[in-house]
């Protein structure tokens, strides 16, 4: 090995790059990789939300205005087909559950489509592809803020109480966050292998939504409602995120263990499940892309 | 070909042939009298005997240099006659080291018999019948493209390395396998020291945003943290020459434009090994004079450098060493004049490569 004097110091160490075997990569070096690279994936979907609407009338307002649209289209659909109509009651229960569902459904979309998308940039240069859900899970939740104050106003006008336990939904948010993160790197990688992926993607969202707490409450399900209950709380994931969720935000009221308790072993899961299926995978991106 | 884009450079050489004969490599240098001639003769001792390969060089016979500038035709072909003379051991880098090169480091990058192989699938314009048994799909049909087969190099530091090669010969290949970005089918890739490649220009750009923008943008994603962007921003923006085009939308901007920026930005990452793939053909006459004084200047400081350009004149100006592939195998190593006489002499003749290894 030469000594320091004779050469300059070196930045990098030795890399070898054999050939992809099915497996993992060393984490040490991936995740301080990956770290590194953070202010890029940062950079990169908040240049993506800036230029979104660069040239629409309503430019940046649009990240309020799409989630009040859509509200309001719900709220339409439940106040016209339920029986115990509408009332302000049931847009605040819908606007707080969809709005935190379009987090994890926007996400999955652009998560799905971060990788096959990226096309150039991935081909051309070396980083740790996990940058890529990420940024797009990212920009999911930094559109899904502007609509918090939005959701506040609308609880001002209900009965609902206030208190100091709305912001423990906090901890769901995160929980949320992390287990869309998990389930973009997934849909990531399936994508590149099946490409119907993205195709399929709408319906299993929409179907989603419908199977969650969002539109319904779980009092609506009547006789039934306890065993079904049970079923979706290990079942359906978002029935114990964005339930935990509601709960907190509009009732102000602390959940049952087992809600926090099912949220994070879902979030822990999709997010370890995920990030390993992607990293084990993420060589062969280059080759098929 | 440019062959002849570095004409104007060499104008002054022309005028004033003061060659020195010891300059080994300086196969570019133009003869116009005898002494000259004499140094030209010398040059191509060392042009032979540095193909440490095993690849047979094609025979260089001194007078029909077909690679040559114009000005050397008469005078060559008369006096030139084979006299032995000594060969110097190391061909003398023409680019100013900052530091001392170790000469028993190991090489800055080492690539040993490395294959890749692209694999596409595609789809068969259906026939009825085939699509009536496939439910509407053609055929699948699977294609193995052999873009590298075995190739074998170690590039020591210090060096400016050319690759030369037809389309489609692998040349952006080799440069995606040396980034870490493709894999090798078989066969390993060591490299020491970080890589800065300006491999696609554009690379992480949005047309909806400011050039200003897009230059943090670029720069984070070569890998820089935004201080070390913030610092050298003002640098970029006075390479590139912009004006006041930094602050609108890049998508206001010409196609040679957005290049400008993106060699600006990639230029200031001061790497250690650079991968260059054809992005010096970026920009005016003015800014390609910038652009070879600014890797020249990143040459005196960085370990190594790899430039795929089809300007054969561009790797005789800014390389020391070059690699000629052709179809995915190294075909020959030496002098950039030696590799660039072999490769013409090959796309005009145009015989099957291996024919010429029997010369």
């Amino acid at each position: 090995m030469p000594t320091q004097e004779a050469v300059r110091p070196r930045r990098g160490e030795l890399r070898v790059y054999e050939p992809h075997r099915a497996g993992l990569p060393k984490f040490g070096p991936y995740f301080s990789d990956l770290r590194h690279r953070l202010p890029f994936a940062a950079e990169f979907s908040r240049s993506g939300i800036r230029a979104a609407h660069t040239q629409t009338v309503f430019g940046q307002l649009w990240l309020v205005l799409n989630p009040l649209l859509m509200a309001l289209v719900y709220y339409l659909l439940v106040a016209i087909l339920s029986s115990n109509g509408g009332g302000v009651d049931r847009l605040a229960h819908i606007v707080c559950g969809l709005f935190v569902f379009q987090l994890v459904a926007g996400g999955l979309q652009q998560g799905a489509t971060s990788v096959t998308g990226g096309g150039r940039l991935i081909m051309n240069m070396a980083f740790p592809r996990l940058l890529m859900p990420l940024a797009a899970v990212r920009t999911a939740f930094f559109r899904f803020l502007p609509t918090v104050p939005v959701f506040l106003v609308i609880k001002a006008f209900t009965d609902e109480p206030w208190g100091l336990q709305m912001l423990l939904s906090v901890v769901f948010l995160l929980m949320i966050t992390v287990f869309s993160f998990g389930l973009a790197a997934i849909m990531a990688t399936l994508q590149v292998y099946f490409r119907d992926t993205s195709s399929f993607l709408p319906f299993f969202t929409r179907i989603w939504l419908y199977l969650s707490p969002v539109l319904w409450t779980i009092d609506d399900l009547g006789g039934h409602g306890q065993r079904f209950a049970h079923l979706m709380l290990i079942g359906n994931p978002l029935f114990s995120l964005i339930g935990g969720w509601t709960q907190l935000a509009l009732l102000n009221e602390v959940p049952e263990p087992k809600v926090w308790l099912a949220g994070a072993i879902w979030a822990v899961v999709a997010a370890v499940a995920g990030s390993l299926l992607f990293m084990s995978r993420e060589r062969e991106f280059a080759v098929r892309l | 070909m440019d062959l002849t884009q570095g004409g104007s450079r060499r104008s002054d050489e022309n005028a004033h042939p003061e060659v020195q004969p010891a300059a080994a490599d300086q196969g570019d240098a133009v003869p116009t009298d005898t002494e000259a001639i004499d140094a030209k003769v010398v040059d191509d001792q060392p042009a032979q005997g540095t193909d440490a390969e095993g690849q047979a060089v094609a025979a260089q016979p001194a007078a029909a240099q077909p690679g040559d500038e114009p000005p050397a035709d008469a005078p060559v072909a008369d006096a030139e006659t084979p006299e032995p003379a000594p060969a110097p051991a190391v061909a003398q880098p023409r680019i100013e080291r900052k530091y001392p090169v170790d000469p028993d480091a190991p090489p800055a990058v080492s690539v040993q018999d490395l294959s890749i192989t692209y694999r596409t699938t595609f789809e068969k314009i259906p026939t009825i019948k085939s699509a009536i048994v496939r439910l509407g799909r053609g055929e699948r049909a699977v294609r193995e493209v052999h873009a590298l087969q075995n190739l074998s190099f170690d590039v020591m530091e210090g060096t400016a390395l050319g690759i030369i090669g037809a389309n489609g010969a692998g040349k952006s290949t080799l440069m995606r396998a040396l980034a870490g970005v493709l894999p090798p089918t078989s066969g390993r890739i060591e490299v020491r020291g970080e890589i800065s490649s300006l491999l696609s220009l554009g690379v992480g750009f949005n047309g909806a945003l400011s050039g200003r923008e897009n230059v943090m943008l670029g720069g984070l994603a070569q890998g820089l943290t935004r201080a070390q962007v913030a610092e050298r921003a003002e640098e970029i923006a006075e390479f590139a020459e912009l004006g006041d085009f930094m602050d609108l939308p890049l998508r206001t901007y010409s196609a040679g434009m957005a290049q400008r920026l993106a060699f600006a930005v990639s230029v200031h990452m001061e790497p250690d090994i650079l991968l260059i793939d054809e992005a010096l053909s970026a920009g005016d006459a003015r800014f390609k004079n910038k652009a070879a004084a600014k890797m020249d200047e990143l040459m005196s400081s960085a370990r190594a450098m790899f430039l795929v350009s089809h300007s054969l004149a561009s790797i005789r100006e800014l390389c020391n060493e070059a690699i000629w592939i052709h179809e995915g195998r190294l075909m020959m190593r030496g002098t950039p004049q030696a590799c660039g006489d072999a490769y013409t002499r090959f796309l005009e003749v145009g015989e099957n490569a291996f024919t010429l290894e029997d010369l």
